[in-house]
């Protein structure tokens, strides 16, 4: 149905023009969903806009045909364009909360497509609307029709979407990282939505994303991508069971998964080359363990190993289990110590106010009675989805925010109500590696500067002729030449950054290290980089992490321990194989069963979780996961259920477990 | 050769040390490395420092207008010198001869004769009404009243012959530094943007030139009221501008900086009470409370005579009084979006990080959120610079400006507005004012789009 031929799309810098995507073609049928696969920055997204012929101002298509059902859609004039865009090809994009219009109600913004593609006005386009938000799953859709974007949650907002692009009934669907932003329960909830849907329109849709998992869910066909090129192109079978080229091997092995637990992961060492400076061969010859002598001089040819399966790769090897790079790194079991770091019924409450003077009218209940223990050597994983406040537990063990209550005693000592210049005292044992490597550096700043900032100001080392030696020196731990000193983050790539954090948060020699979602915006590839040398920082310097993340394949990799977090309490807390082996709380079930796992039979059966996370605000009346509980029973609507000790470690609140 | 006695006045105190405070911050850009390339960036850019080549003209006169003397007066030998009254400028003993060849009252530019009809005594024809001859303004012409176009056209090509030739050799000079410091390239892909300063230069010197060629002979923009020479007086006012442009954000800025970046990152009720500051401030019309402002000033300095030993004195000390109250109120702009910047830039986690290391909350803003603000200082410190030279002329065509005796931009188009409304219309009293403030702020506004996009950490 959709063909795309040898497109090339390119940005001007300048007076160059650089290629982002250099010649791709594939099609899709009917019915049929294709996935392009590929890091950031392949050109999977401006493929997309190409498509759609919505590329930024700098964007050129070069050349290059693409055509629907047989009708170039390229040489077509703008205004022809229009009736295909939004009518028979549509688009749902990656951030549900910037994509829809914040000051249109939600039944404008369908309606302008009802009206545009369908002439669809009034009492008709009314009853057109109500029946795409059912069918998009949003309960009392005549309501939500007039109401505006931000009365919806980060869910619905992605089914509205959705109902928008199904609005003028397009014959293919284009997925641009759909549930990227989502939680994962929400994540389940939106691809089943999508799924059902394209079976019952029988719409081909393009699903572009980096997540192997949702492949594994979605795809009927998968494309990869790698620096503006297809270089595979196989059936979701074939895909899963034999991928052929050493890129694709390359991402299978470097995912965290519990099978590889204690191992090392495999990396793709160097990095996407620039645009600018692609290679003229192979573009993935200098990252390939494979590499030969042709592939850096001739780019390799489409080459069909199956049938539907093609490659572009000279090497026609089997994939061999690389086992020399994969030596353990770390003993899996230290024995739990003493617990030096010890959070009792920690409470963080955000008052609401409100009026002229500001009257607090109510709590925000972020933290409400978190209790854990972290003993040295040992990873605790704070696992939950957005908004349940795990983050904020972090910042409050750092006393980055004041606690309401409760009480974190490090080593022996009180830190809540500690005056700062105590408190400075006790950061040198505590230090917190963030999420986002672009804004976790100061631009203005060299890396040695920003590394030697923490021992400045916690007197570390005073003389600046061994600050600059021990900057040296823990670049070399990180994994950075001690050139870097010199240098500015933006020469460096997110993954380097997130080194330089990590060196940052080292330079005072903590005992305990808070990551927060450390690699959540960084490439599979990236990731297991940097996973690679967390493991080995604990294996050298014995350093204890408090892991906070919401992605479970690292969770199921690194954790010693876990914690599960729901609405700002903790649900369910034990080492990792209890946890993961046998969960007993319902929200642990069904979060575990959500989480689309990269192989062909992950998805046996997935516990649906209706709605979404409640506002911490005004949490439910007793379990505060009730409304969502596919267990719920009377008792759990009243009261809250008290901690169950399952074992010495593991603990769960849930009434069935009473 | 005269003697003279040099005279400072407290805005040349003012310019001079900003003169010092640039080649300081000069040599500290020099030492930074990332400042440096962000400079280099400037002047790799063709239209900035093409109006940057402008904006240095203008400065560069402001300068000469800031050297201040008081001639000393002819006495006998003997006797204790005695020096003039009238305050007096390098500019003033440069250009002369535009200062004192004044005519009675208003004439065109290259006018032979004055604008205004008057009963004369022609000898053998009685009392007759007509045109009378400039006693300066087309003399050398004698009676060829009629070939002013030829004689003008003949003398400007000179200079202006003479001025490219004078281009040229600067051009050469420049060809052959840049030949030594690098020999294969060319000038015009130097990385510094030599191609557009030297075609501003060549522009400016070809108008220029001619232009204080053809000064010597005629009124090229016509006269006032009072038969000054309106190019005398449009030089004049520049320093007046910069003035007013330079001191003012001097004032305004440290308010600014401080109460935004506190504001933002204490919040809580220090926030509130710097907000409420600025909304009271903000909420007031501006212009009537510099109006008040001015005027009280003028009462203080009206009922204190004995505080100025001249009239230049009085006149620059109003002009500072009116940067400074120009300043109290105009940082609210800028103190509020460094406030917002603040904001944002304090949850950043890099900030977060710094915190928790301990780092204290002073050290966090002069090392962490500073820099990070100092694009938004740079483009609103050049910006404003025009904004303020635009708020002279409106103050002084209201008459709160300057000194009456102080020439600017705002009293040059206060003067000609009146004669607007007569037939033959006056227009180049005011078309030469607006024509000069217009290169001044659009030469700022460019070089201000420069340092904006060159800052601009997105394109670091």
């Amino acid at each position: 149905m959709l063909k795309v031929d040898n497109l090339r799309l390119g940005f001007t810098a300048g007076k160059k023009t650089l290629a982002a995507v250099d010649g791709i073609s594939f099609s899709i049928e009917k019915g049929e969903t294709f996935a392009l696969l590929g890091e950031s920055g392949c050109g999977k997204s401006a493929t997309a806009q190409g498509i759609m012929r919505l590329l930024p101002a700098a964007g050129r298509i070069l050349e290059g045909r693409v055509a629907l059902e047989g009708e170039p859609l390229l040489s077509l004039s703008e205004a022809d364009m229009r009736a295909y865009r939004g009518g028979r090809m549509a688009m749902i994009f990656q951030e549900p909360a910037t994509s829809l219009n914040p000051v249109l109600t939600v039944g404008r913004q369908i309606g302008e497509v009802l009206e545009r593609h369908l002439d669809l006005r009034g009492e008709a386009a009314t009853e057109r609307m109500v029946d795409l938000l059912r069918q998009v799953g949003i309960a009392d859709p005549e309501r939500r029709l007039t109401e505006y974007p931000f009365q919806l949650s980060g869910g619905m907002k992605q089914r509205v979407m959705i109902a928008i692009a199904l609005a003028g009934e397009p014959e293919l669907l284009i997925a641009d990282e759909p549930t990227t932003a989502l939680d994962v329960t929400v994540q389940a909830q939106i691809l089943d939505l999508l799924g059902k849907i394209q079976v019952d329109r029988g719409m081909g849709m393009l699903l572009i994303t980096h997540d192997l998992g949702v492949v594994a869910r979605m795809a009927h066909r998968i494309g990869v991508m790698y620096a503006g090129e297809l270089v595979e192109v196989a059936s979701r079978e074939a895909f899963f069971t034999q991928p052929r080229h050493p890129y694709t091997q390359a991402l299978f092995e470097a995912l965290p998964e519990i099978s590889r637990r204690g191992l090392k992961l495999t990396t793709i060492p160097g990095q996407v080359p620039s645009l600018a400076a692609m290679p003229a061969g192979c573009r993935f010859a200098d990252r390939c363990a494979h590499v030969m002598q042709g592939c850096r001089e001739v780019s390799p040819p489409w080459r069909e190993v199956a049938d539907g399966h093609t490659v572009r790769c000279h090497w026609q090897g089997e994939a061999a289990e690389d086992t020399r790079t994969r030596h353990a790194v770390t003993e899996l079991d230290i024995d739990p110590g003493k617990p030096f770091l010890q959070v009792a019924d920690l409470k963080v409450h955000f008052p609401i106010r409100k009026g002229f003077l500001q009257r607090t009218v109510g709590h925000v209940r972020a933290v409400d009675g978190v209790s854990l223990a972290i003993s040295a050597g040992r990873t605790l994983a704070l696992v939950g989805e957005s908004g349940c406040g795990k983050t904020t537990v972090g910042k409050a063990l750092l006393q980055l925010i004041k606690p309401t209550a409760g009480s974190v005693t490090l080593g022996g000592s009180e830190l809540v109500g500690l005056k700062s210049r105590r408190l400075r005292g006790v950061r040198r044992h505590m230090q917190m590696i963030f999420q986002d490597p672009f804004a976790s550096l100061n631009p203005r700043l060299r890396v040695g500067e920003i590394i030697a900032e923490g021992m400045g100001a916690l007197g570390v080392e005073t003389d600046p002729q061994a600050r600059t030696t021990a900057v040296a020196a823990l670049l070399q731990q990180v994994g950075l030449s001690d050139e870097a000193i010199n240098r500015y983050p933006h020469e460096f790539s997110g993954g380097q950054r997130q080194r330089i954090a990590i060196a940052r948060a080292l330079a005072v020699q903590p005992e305990l290290l808070i990551c927060d979602e450390p690699t959540s915006a960084l490439d599979v590839s990236v990731q297991a980089q940097i996973l690679n040398l967390l493991k080995k920082l604990q294996a050298d310097l014995g350093v204890a992490y408090l892991f906070i993340t919401h992605n479970f394949a690292v969770v199921e990799y690194l954790a010693h321990d876990i914690a599960v977090m729901y609405l700002g309490r903790i649900v369910e807390q034990g080492r990792a194989e209890e946890v993961l082996h046998s969960p007993q709380h319902p929200y642990t079930q069904a979060l575990l069963s959500a989480v689309p796992a990269p192989r062909l039979d992950g998805h046996a059966q997935v516990i649906r979780l209706p709605g979404e996370t409640p506002s911490p605000a005004n949490p439910p009346t007793g379990c505060h996961f009730h409304p969502r509980c596919p267990k719920a029973m009377d008792i759990c609507r009243q009261t809250y259920p008290r901690v169950t000790e399952l074992s010495g470690t593991h603990t769960v609140s849930c009434h069935l477990a009473d | 050769m005269m003697g003279f006695q040099a005279v400072v006045l407290w805005s040349d105190v003012l310019i001079w040390l900003l003169v010092a405070a640039g080649a300081g911050v000069g040599v500290m850009i020099a030492k930074n490395p990332p400042l440096l390339a962000a400079w280099r960036r400037v002047g790799a850019n063709r239209v900035g420092m093409a109006s940057a080549t402008v904006l240095l003209a203008f400065v560069l006169i402001g300068l000469l207008d800031s050297l201040h003397y008081r001639a000393q007066l002819e006495s006998k030998p003997g006797q204790k010198a005695v020096f003039a009254v009238e305050v007096l400028s390098v500019l003033d003993a440069l250009a002369a001869p535009l200062r004192s060849r004044n005519e009675k009252t208003y004439s065109a530019p290259f006018a032979t004769r004055l604008y205004a009809k008057e009963t004369m005594d022609v000898p053998g024809k009685g009392t007759v009404r007509d045109y009378p001859r400039l006693k300066h303004g087309g003399q050398h012409l004698g009676e060829r009243e009629d070939e002013v176009a030829e004689d003008a056209a003949m003398t400007a090509f000179k200079a202006g012959v003479l001025a490219f030739v004078g281009w040229l050799g600067v051009f050469g000079s420049v060809a052959a530094v840049n030949r030594k410091k690098s020999p294969k390239l060319k000038l015009r892909e130097a990385a510094f943007a030599w191609d557009a300063v030297l075609l501003t230069l060549l522009l400016i010197l070809v108008f220029a030139v001619p232009l204080f060629w053809l000064s010597g002979y005629y009124h090229v923009f016509g006269t006032d009221k009072v038969g000054q020479d309106v190019l005398y007086q449009i030089l004049k006012s520049v320093r007046t501008g910069l003035i007013i442009g330079l001191v003012t954000t001097l004032v305004m800025l440290p308010m600014a900086v401080l109460l935004g970046i506190v504001a933002g990152y204490f919040r809580g009720w220090v926030d509130d009470v710097i907000q409420y500051i600025y909304t009271v401030l903000n909420s007031i019309p501006g212009v009537l409370l510099i109006a008040a402002a001015v005027l009280m000033m003028q009462v203080v300095i009206d009922t204190n005579p004995q505080w100025f030993s001249t009239a230049a004195e009085r006149a620059d000390l109003r002009l500072l009084a009116l940067c400074f109250i120009l300043g109290i109120t105009s940082w609210t702009g800028l103190c509020r979006l460094l406030r917002g910047e603040t904001l944002k830039l304090r949850e950043l986690e890099y900030i977060q990080a710094a915190q928790a290391f301990g780092v204290s909350s002073w050290r966090i803003i002069v090392r962490h959120i500073l820099p990070n603000l100092m694009h938004i200082v740079i483009i609103a410190l050049v910006m404003d610079f025009s904004g303020l030279v635009l708020a002279e002329a409106v103050l002084s065509y209201v008459g709160i400006g300057v000194d009456p005796t102080m020439t600017s931009f705002g009293t040059m188009i206060n003067n000609a507005r009146m004669e607007l409304g007569r037939e033959p219309v006056v227009w180049w009293s005011l078309a030469a004012a607006f024509s000069a403030m217009f290169i001044l702020v659009l030469a700022a506004n460019l070089f201000a789009d420069a340092v904006r996009d060159a800052f601009d950490p997105r394109a670091a």
